[in-house]
């Protein structure tokens, strides 16, 4: 079974914050509910407290970037990229600052209703030239986050996990700058799935599910989602007889599959590409597995999105995708963000 | 669910005083048995700021009657033109009328407080709390414009006070003399656009609004004053143009009297100019008080005219008139009041998540024994 990792992204910022002496932490009030309460605690001299005050705190990040620090802001993911869009684009996007901003609750994985929901900041954030945007679709990833980032001559955003995380990726391969990952590969595939955040776990769930029926798929897991020019993925898709599916926690408008979208039009790719993820639409606040079910982001949406592209009624169901469960890991979790601090 | 929403009778025999410190306690118990079963959440807002609610809504609101179905309607998805079915939450805080007031709650994370005090007043079924954070269900663990009580969308806090500054306006612009109250927490006042909010206000002359903010003096990661201060709160409002009364927030005395010492010097009809005292409302059939609109014969023909008492600022401002000045109460509370359990958690009171058995029994144990301390 697979193993699950409580608050990787808390320890790894403290041995981070070891390494790096110019590494500051900067937080808006949600210290803890960010795992930076330990970076905090640690190094009290590094940590900077600005409030709920978010605009004013992307602005001192710049300030300090410019002046040689590493500023690494912790909020979550909304209060990144939507109130303070434009301290963003202006204050260090455009001048390319080493801004490093962590941001959690990615799409629907809070209860917290639409307000902490953050279903577009790929999209915004892809908008805006220099920045690197990363996302972390297991344990593995959210530790190879801060080391990863550090490379990068530019601000860097992170769509970031937190809490209790699985791990699907071995502890020693971490995530690679702009490189999927190839997680099945099937021979003449008859589709290729291309998965990012949390909605790997559920592919990983779909595709044995899939192959089991006898369908080769390919899949592929993306974390990198700019610079987003992996020719891994539009390969994939080529080869793939009926064509891809793209499943992310977020809108289905700017993110993984509006960046595939774009790729193999400019490449004239003549392949189908289903999109799964919010279409178009807010969201409301409920538990993850079941905001999962209701906007289609889940192993089962795959299954269906797979049947239409093939044109042929698999017979798979919910139960048969209880039963390929690559871990027991998702109902604790979902309790134990329920009771987690928004 | 042992105890129920006063009954009418009961609310116009009890004193003033002891209204809202019932109401308050109930409050208090509701919650608490709420974040038991939910097994961890916002308790500490209940406790600062349960006479708040209950005050605005016993004593200074003049809302009509409850609009919204006892059982809270599920989900129906969000708003867009698509969607017929789409719904407010505002509905249980009567319907929209010139002379009624409205009610903007702005920090959603204290829902469980509102929705608690909408049921003890009878404006929201006794069992709608068992959808309380349930799948599918508009009773949120944060609330949004759906949500029983709610108008707006406020969860990425500090937006809401703008809002509510647009709708009072457009009142002001229609000639109504109904009047916004704005709920707000005091981690709000770290927000920029908070204070964009007051310029305005201040700037158009925006007298018809009030602000009643919890100023527990704690947020999500300790005492504010550790955090980001937000101190002199009440001299950079007044700073910033607003009338700001200082009262402790418990006192329900002390929280309706700026209320209707501006509805006094606003020509209100609802205070007399003799009543210095505030005074009981009376209360209808419903349980409601202050709940209707006024009969038309009583609205006074000296209605206030379109735009703020000293006309419209053109050049150098004039010194704005005392009832076009944003009102503000700050209400000084105490984030453990009623539940001494939680002192020693201090200072993170934001968010209770237990963190022993032996913890949770404590505050079952408080929970049985409610009825026999608060009588
Ligand atoms: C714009 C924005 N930033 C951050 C948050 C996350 N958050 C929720 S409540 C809160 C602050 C809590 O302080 P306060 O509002 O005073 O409420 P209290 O602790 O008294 O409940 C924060 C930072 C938010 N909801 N909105």
């Amino acid at each position: 079974m697979i193993e699950t990792v409580t608050r990787p992204h808390r320890a790894n910022l403290i041995r981070f914050g070891e390494q790096h002496p110019a590494a500051l932490v900067l937080g808006a009030d949600l210290t803890s509910s960010c795992e930076a309460d330990g970076f905090r605690d640690r190094y009290p001299e590094r940590f900077f407290s600005f409030g709920m005050a978010e605009q004013n705190m992307l602005g001192f990040a710049a300030g300090l970037a410019r002046e040689g620090f590493l500023p690494y802001i912790h909020t979550f993911a909304v209060f990144i990229t939507r109130r303070p869009f434009d301290q963003l684009a202006m204050s260090i996007g455009y001048p390319n600052l080493p801004v490093r901003l962590i941001g959690f609750l990615p799409g629907i994985t809070t209860p917290g209703g639409v307000t902490h929901q953050a279903i577009d900041d790929i999209a915004l954030l892809r908008a805006i030239p220099n920045m690197t945007i990363l996302e972390a679709g297991d344990a593995t990833e959210v530790e190879s986050m801060l080391d990863c980032a550090q490379a990068i001559d530019g601000p860097v955003y992170v769509r970031q996990l937190r809490g209790e995380v699985p791990r699907l990726f071995p502890a020693d391969e971490p995530l690679r700058l702009g490189q999927a990952r190839v997680l099945s590969q099937g021979p003449e595939p008859d589709l290729a799935v291309i998965s990012s955040g949390i909605c790997t776990e559920e592919a990983m769930r779909a595709v044995p599910a899939l192959q089991a029926q006898g369908v080769s798929v390919t899949h592929l897991h993306v974390s990198t989602l700019k610079p987003f020019d992996d020719p891994q993925l539009i390969d994939a898709i080529a080869q793939a007889r009926h064509g891809a599916i793209a499943i992310e926690n977020h809108s289905v408008i700017g993110g993984l599959g509006s960046a595939l979208a774009e790729q193999l039009a400019e490449q004239g790719i003549g392949k189908r590409l289903l999109r799964l993820g919010l279409r178009d639409t807010y969201a409301h606040g409920a538990s993850k597995p079941y905001l999962m079910r209701e906007y289609g982001l889940d192993a089962l949406a795959l299954v269906r999105a797979a049947e239409r592209l093939i044109g042929a009624s698999l017979d798979i169901d919910a139960d048969h995708l209880a039963e390929v469960d690559v871990e027991n890991g998702s109902q604790p979790l979902a309790k134990a963000d329920k009771s987690e601090d928004l | 669910m042992t105890d129920s929403a006063p009954t009418p009778a009961a609310s116009a025999q009890a004193a003033p005083t002891l209204a809202v410190a019932t109401v308050a306690d109930r409050i208090r118990r509701r919650v608490l048995e709420h974040t038991l079963r939910n097994n961890g959440g916002y308790l500490s807002q209940a406790c600062s700021a349960a006479e708040i609610l209950a005050t605005l809504y016993l004593r200074v609101m003049r809302l009509g009657p409850s609009q919204g179905p006892a059982v809270p309607r599920p989900f129906a998805g969000v708003p867009s033109a698509a969607n017929p079915d789409a719904f407010t939450g505002a509905d249980y805080n009567g319907p929209k009328h010139p002379d009624l007031d409205r009610f903007i709650f702005s920090p959603v994370h204290y829902a469980l407080v509102l929705y608690s005090l909408l049921i003890e007043l009878g404006r929201l079924g006794p069992d709608a709390l068992e959808q309380f954070n349930q799948d599918g269900s508009t009773v949120e663990l944060i609330g949004a414009e759906h949500s029983p009580g709610h108008e707006v969308t406020a969860g990425s806090l500090g937006q809401a006070l703008s809002q509510a500054g647009g709708i009072a306006l457009a009142r002001r612009l229609r000639g109504e003399r109904g009047r916004v109250w704005v709920f707000m927490s005091d981690g709000e006042f770290q927000e920029g656009q908070t204070w964009e909010a007051f310029a305005a206000l201040a700037h158009h002359r925006i007298g018809n609004l009030g602000v009643y903010i919890d100023a527990n003096a704690q947020q999500c990661d300790g005492a504010m004053a550790d955090v980001m201060t937000i101190e002199p709160l009440a001299e950079r409002l007044r700073a910033f143009g607003a009338e700001v009364h200082e009262v402790d927030g418990h006192d329900p005395d002390a929280l309706a009297a700026p209320a209707r010492a501006r509805l006094r010097l606003a020509g209100d009809p609802r205070v007399q100019a003799s009543d210095e005292t505030p005074r009981q409302p009376p209360v209808d059939a419903l349980g409601q008080t202050e709940s209707q609109p006024p009969e038309p014969a009583a609205v006074p023909t000296a209605v206030p005219a379109i735009g703020p008492t000293a006309g419209p600022a053109t050049g150098p401002a004039a010194e704005p008139a005392a009832a076009d000045r944003p009102l503000v109460v700050i209400a000084r509370t105490d984030p453990c009041r009623g539940i001494d359990l939680l002192r020693a958690r201090a200072p993170k009171l934001h968010f209770l998540r237990f963190k022993s058995a032996d913890e949770h029994d404590a505050y079952e144990d408080l929970l049985e024994h409610w009825q026999d301390d608060a009588s």
